[in-house]
């Protein structure tokens, strides 16, 4: 339930937004729900939120496997996106 | 059918298949969560682990315990005039009394789907003619984030954006699986991203209350099989507790902020599980003071729920069956044409052995 994604946060915005990188894709996030998240720092991304954050190393790992799961939603984007 | 050998670590994989082999007894753990379901179909582990470990689906794909009630509210608030629902997509192909949100959307009413409440909000605010209703279902993973949504709507008056609360929350349902006089399993394998919010504290009554293991485990192969090795070592010392295996992401406390913010805005209330029926405590309300923007204070008149179609996934959902056991599993309903919640999400338990566990010709796998 509630896949979150890995990102890393490549530039902080105004209002407790930030830019992450997910697999070489740039989104706008909200790091309303984190504490302190600063450039560099990985943190797990779900529905548009930064939900955690997440030693980088491993956030790399994860990734690569959530990959095989996005184009498996042919309903468009879920819960997962 | 994927082997062992496709891993990308093959040989950590294979030592860890040894080590439950090892350990050397039957067991039978519920998955709780959809992702978990589909990470371990995708892997093959449950051919792999015949035998030995028995792993049963339960309760943990939002979109599937949401109940055709409320499915059927949400539809006819998509049908109000001047009103606009958005939703996550997975939403849109669940059947309800009568017919799907899609095609609803296909008769005219207006329905957007969006990846985050924040977009919900966004449409709002570009439209301050229309009442945008953001269609709220998850577990303690996504509520924080359509509360934060709500905080802000509210911080910046915007007062057209709505929301129909249908989150749930999972331990009050791990609560009553465990009282359900036929439920008979071993452990728990424990939702990562929940327990990311949760934190693994707010599990200990598993131990505690009710003697039953868990363990919160990450969705890779290696971390599923390693956090079932944790599970058997329980279980054979006799010894119940709570453990994380997904340290890299859940700490014992989760993300005392993140529940902060689904706090001030929801509270607990009694809700309606597909399959489970309704449970104390086990749904999130507005607060009294987020009335204002309570989409589920608003009288609609929703249909009842049609007649029984024949599916099974409220059987599925509490473990008592598994997909190919209803007869309408890869016949009458497959991921084209569902005729269930648990074939329509990606994350469904149905869906799931049927993408990866069944292959025509060749029946079950698992
Ligand atoms: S196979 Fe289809 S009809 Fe049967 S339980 Fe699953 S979703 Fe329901």
């Amino acid at each position: 339930m509630c896949l979150a994604v890995p990102a890393e946060v490549v530039e902080l915005m105004e209002d407790g937004l930030a830019l992450v990188e997910i697999g070489g894709v740039r989104k706008q996030i909200s790091l309303m729900l984190v504490d302190d998240a600063e450039i560099g720092d990985f943190v797990l991304v779900h529905a548009g939120f930064a939900i955690e954050k997440v030693d980088a190393e491993e956030a790399r790992r994860t990734l690569e496997i959530l990959e095989e799961y996005a184009h498996l939603d042919e309903t468009g984007p879920g819960l997962y996106a | 059918m994927r082997f062992v050998d496709e891993f990308r670590e093959p040989e950590l994989l294979r030592g860890q298949l040894e080590e439950i082999r090892r350990i050397g007894f039957r067991a039978s753990f519920m998955e709780v969560c959809g992702t978990h379901t589909m990470a371990i179909s995708r892997a093959g582990l449950r051919p792999l682990l015949a035998g030995r470990v028995e792993l049963v689906s339960g309760p943990g794909c939002p979109v599937c315990v949401t109940s055709e009630a409320d499915i059927g509210r949400a539809i006819a608030l998509a049908g109000l005039e001047g009103v606009t629902l958005a939703t996550f997509g997975d939403m849109m192909r669940v059947p309800g009394p009568q017919g799907t949100l899609s095609e609803a959307a296909s008769r005219g009413a207006a329905v957007k789907v969006v990846y985050s409440p924040l977009e919900a909000l966004r449409l709002a605010r570009e439209d301050p003619g229309r009442r945008v209703v953001f269609l709220g279902v998850g577990f303690e993973t996504t509520a924080p984030a359509v509360a934060a949504s709500l905080l802000t709507a509210r911080r910046d008056g915007v007062g057209n954006f709505f929301v129909l609360s249908l989150h749930k929350l999972v331990p009050p349902a791990l609560r009553a699986l465990l009282e359900m006089e036929d439920f008979a399993i071993d452990g728990f394998l424990l939702p990562g991203h929940v327990s990311a919010v949760l934190g693994a504290r707010a599990y200990s009554f598993l131990a505690d209350e009710y003697g039953v293991p868990g363990v919160v485990a990450g969705f890779e192969a290696a971390d599923i099989l390693r956090a079932l090795c944790m599970l058997m070592e329980m279980k054979r010392g006799g010894k119940a507790s709570v453990a994380v295996e997904y340290t890299r992401a859940v700490r014992e406390e989760g993300n005392p902020r993140a529940r902060a913010v689904m706090e001030e805005v929801f509270e607990p209330a009694d809700a309606e599980w597909r399959g489970l029926g309704i449970i104390p405590a086990s749904g999130l309300q507005l607060r009294e003071e987020f009335r204002p923007h309570d989409a589920g204070a608003w009288e609609v008149e929703s249909p009842a729920p049609a007649g029984d179609r024949g599916c099974r996934c409220g059987d599925v959902l509490c473990g008592r069956i598994r997909p190919p056991d209803c007869p309408l599993f890869a016949r009458a309903c497959t991921p084209e044409s569902p005729v269930g919640p648990c074939m329509v999400s990606t994350e469904g338990t149905c869906a799931s052995y049927y993408l990866y566990d069944f292959r025509e010709g060749e029946g079950h796998v698992g």
